[in-house]
């Protein structure tokens, strides 16, 4: 029976394989090395959420109507009963009471882009935390970051097909923010809507927009992003024997098609027992756009709140003097629109677009990097990268400050007030601290590969000395902690040369150097060989 | 006795028995409940007046004044506002005010519905104000959801929010839940407009108007569609189980298909 199986499988195989040729790329995919550990996966996530996403999508598309053509309501919903509403909305009532199933693939679809944002941004933060976007990977970077802002783009727009008071408002806000653009701003706002807002082109421009043209890009470079994990083979945690040179793990056939493989079910399984027991965006509560009411507890899905939360923070007046919304020739410059939702977001996702090419540039190291850091080994990225975290969600808390205020019955405007100094302290304070933290936990580990572990036995010598007995790091524990790059802040050549003549060029290498040092000044450098002799010495 | 003691030790007995002390425990809430609310229905007296003043003096006067003329920045005067007012603050417990603060927080109410009943007496005796609504006013079955939806979006969910889950105000103050609102009290405070809420009389909404927007509030009784609703306060709270449930497990499994087997 086993041989006929047999017979039968490698005849098929044969066959195809004489006429596609498909087996060198097979034997080149199954035998792929893969390096092990469970953030990896973080990746592997957004993608599987994606393809719910697509399946999910496809059962909706054939019921909804993106139409803003007006109807009356007559269906089993009570509380909608005879009310006026556009197809789009009535369509989605439709399928979330009277299409079996409807409503629990309605939430397997919000709850999978609620998922995919966020497994996009901690795959970016392990990307970004363990420097894997250092050289030769800077285009991937590039891509992942392309993918997060199109993730953005597939949600906000996906969030407001059904045409509910909650998503109408939403959009009024985008228009606002679009509007806030001196002299275009007017200009992309009707060429967007086709007219005066809301009008009736959006609905089925969004929906065009969020079924073919931004899925059809997330397609497109997820096969690009994945195609230079290939190419440029996957980084790895530093250990023993892995080297800048080298890939150390376990071949994708089997061992990661059978893992990979089973993680799809496993996330599509979190995501459908969620679905099917936590209500998401219940439009009906909501009920169909309006331009005139706007509920408490207003808010776009998590990863919009930032920008609210900028909207929310800016002041209209500073210290009650300045106001921040400029008349300049008879144009309206509205800086507290513009700065916290268009300047804010453009400077804070420009940095992150062109992180690995200013780190780069800052601290000279240019050669390619195949083995992660560890955050600690790295402090001042780690601290820069917390701090970043530590401003985004004071964003974000703003955009909650009612649900905040009423949770915790504090006055929402003080909250207000401390989040507005918050914004700028605590990220400064978040960054001196994780660098602290980074520095301690690099003593440490020196520490250790000095003077090994700790025990716990206690010996008492024959003249009375009580000493604790510690054990020395095995080679592959001392390798992870000694074996990351040490590089020394810029050294640059004097300013004035020994005729005394001024140097041309020597501000901007002063800039620099001032750089390196922001990166390198203060480090903690990994124990050489020689300091473990000597500490081997000192001992016994 | 023999089967009992046979039966002590089997598997399910714990769950047997926590199941009928928790049958007890219901029982006996249903009962003080239901005798309390037997306790709301007792008509009242004729003297209801002189009744009320005895009460208002002892336990309202302080602020309010023995006449109900009120005191500047202590207490408003009472003249004029009516039963429906007095039956609204005191039988929601808001007042007496257990402590003065952005508002006055509802809590158990401290007098029994004939003493609540005799204090709005007293208060309707000193000038006209709104009465108290009847039962057929209030009554959310003979009322239209669907109206109540439209009126309720318009009027009072940029307070209260979609469903009448609550909401923030400035400065501390807030927008309570109506969802363990009784109907009776939902219409007074239309009508009478209590702290930070504005008064809807009835020729902004109609008596039936109030009666529709009872039902849809009392619509949301029959919980979310979708399973479990999060406090109904949006996407906030969808967000942050996404990250923290939803992430969550799925990167617990991460660490688990991540741990080597060998």
């Amino acid at each position: 029976m086993g041989a006929r199986v047999n017979a039968v499988a490698g005849g098929t195989a044969n066959w195809v394989d004489e006429r596609t040729s498909i087996g060198g790329f097979v034997k080149f995919f199954a035998r792929k090395l893969f390096p092990d550990h469970w953030s990896f996966m973080l990746g592997e996530v957004a993608l599987y959420s994606f393809i719910v996403l697509l399946l999910s999508g496809v059962f909706l598309t054939a019921f909804f109507v993106p139409s803003m053509t007006i109807v009356t309501y007559d269906g089993p919903l009570a509380t909608m009963q005879g009310v006026e509403m556009s197809e789009a909305f009535a369509s989605t009532l439709h399928m979330s009471f009277e299409v079996p199933g409807g409503l629990l693939m309605r939430q397997i679809h919000h709850w999978a882009a609620l998922l995919f944002t966020a497994a996009i941004l901690t795959h970016m933060a392990r990307i970004f935390f363990t420097g894997a976007f250092r050289k030769p990977r800077e285009l991937n970077w590039l891509v992942g970051f392309t993918l997060m802002i199109l993730s953005l783009a597939a949600g906000f727009s996906g969030y407001s097909l059904p045409d509910d008071v909650l998503s109408g408002n939403g959009l009024r806000i985008i228009e606002g923010v679009t509007r806030s653009i001196p002299i275009l701003g007017e200009y992309v706002s009707y060429w967007m809507f086709g007219g005066e807002f809301p009008g009736e082109a959006l609905i089925p421009r969004l929906f065009t927009m969020h079924i073919l043209l931004v899925p059809g890009l997330i397609l497109g470079l997820i096969a690009l992003h994945l195609f230079l994990v290939f190419l440029h083979k996957h980084t790895q945690y530093p250990g023993g024997g892995r080297t800048h040179k080298n890939v150390v793990g376990l071949p994708l056939f089997p061992v990661y098609t059978a893992k990979a493989g089973g993680f799809f079910f496993v996330v599509f399984g979190v995501i459908a027992l969620v679905s099917a027991v936590f209500t998401i965006n219940p439009v009906w509560n909501y009920g169909p756009y309006d331009p005139s009411p706007v509920s408490a507890g207003t808010q776009p899905d998590w990863y919009m709140l930032f920008i609210d939360g900028g909207l929310r923070l800016m002041p209209g007046w500073l210290f009650d003097v300045i106001p921040t919304e400029w008349e300049l020739w008879g144009y309206t410059i509205p800086m507290n629109v513009l700065v916290p939702a268009v300047i804010m977001p453009g400077l804070f996702f420009g940095f992150l677009a062109l992180y690995p090419w200013i780190e780069a540039w800052a601290t000279g190291d240019r050669g390619e990097k195949h083995v992660l850091d560890r955050p600690r080994n790295v402090p001042v990225r780690t601290s820069l990268g917390v701090a970043i975290i530590t401003f985004y969600v004071v964003l974000v808390l703003e955009a909650c400050n009612d649900i905040i205020a009423i949770l915790f019955h504090v006055s929402l405007n003080d909250l207000t007030l401390f989040l507005r100094v918050a914004v700028f302290v605590l990220p400064v304070l978040a960054y001196l601290i994780t660098r602290r933290i980074c520095l301690g936990l690099q003593r440490k580990d020196r520490e250790l590969v000095l003077h090994g572990k700790e025990t716990g036995r206690i010996v008492r010598h024959a003249h009375g000395e009580y000493v604790e007995v510690h054990e020395p790091l095995d080679e592959h524990e001392r390798w992870i902690l000694v074996s990351y790059d040490d590089i020394a802040p810029l050294e640059i050549a004097p300013e004035y040369n020994d005729r005394g003549v001024r140097r041309k060029g020597y501000k901007w290498d002063r800039f620099k150097q001032g750089l390196s040092r922001f990166y390198f000044e203060h480090r903690i450098s990994p124990v050489t060989p020689q300091e473990l002799e000597e500490a081997k010495h000192a001992h016994h | 006795m023999h089967s009992l003691a046979r039966h002590r030790y089997h598997r399910a007995a714990p769950v047997v028995l926590v199941l009928l002390l928790l049958g007890l425990i219901a029982g006996i809430a249903a009962a003080v409940s239901t005798a309390s609310s037997a306790n709301a229905a007792t008509t009242t007296s004729a003297d209801d007046v002189s009744e009320g003043q005895k009460l208002f003096a002892a336990n309202c006067a302080s602020c309010h004044g023995l006449g109900a003329e009120g005191q500047d920045g202590v207490a408003p005067s009472l003249i004029g506002v009516g039963a429906a007012a007095v039956d609204f603050q005191v039988g929601t417990g808001r007042m007496p005010m257990q402590a003065s603060g952005p508002q006055a927080i509802a809590k158990r109410t401290q007098f029994s519905q004939a003493e609540i009943s005799q204090l709005a007496a007293f208060v309707a005796s000193l000038g006209a104000g709104p009465a108290i609504p009847t039962a057929e006013q209030v009554d959310p079955a003979l009322g239209d959801a669907a109206n109540g939806m439209q009126l309720f979006r318009t009027n009072c969910a940029m307070c209260h929010g979609s469903v009448g889950g609550g909401g923030a105000l400035s400065q501390g103050k807030f927008a309570p839940n109506l969802w363990e609102t009784t109907p009776t009290h939902i219409y007074e405070a239309m009508l009478t407009g209590p702290q930070s809420m504005p008064v809807f009389n009835d020729a902004n909404i109609t008596s039936e108007g109030k009666r529709d927007i009872i039902s849809y509030l009392k619509a949301q009784d029959e919980g979310s569609p979708g399973g479990l609703r999060l406090g109904t306060i949006g996407p906030v709270a969808e967000g942050l189980w996404g990250w923290f449930l939803v992430l969550g497990l799925v990167v617990a499994s991460t660490v688990w298909i991540g741990a080597r087997s060998s």
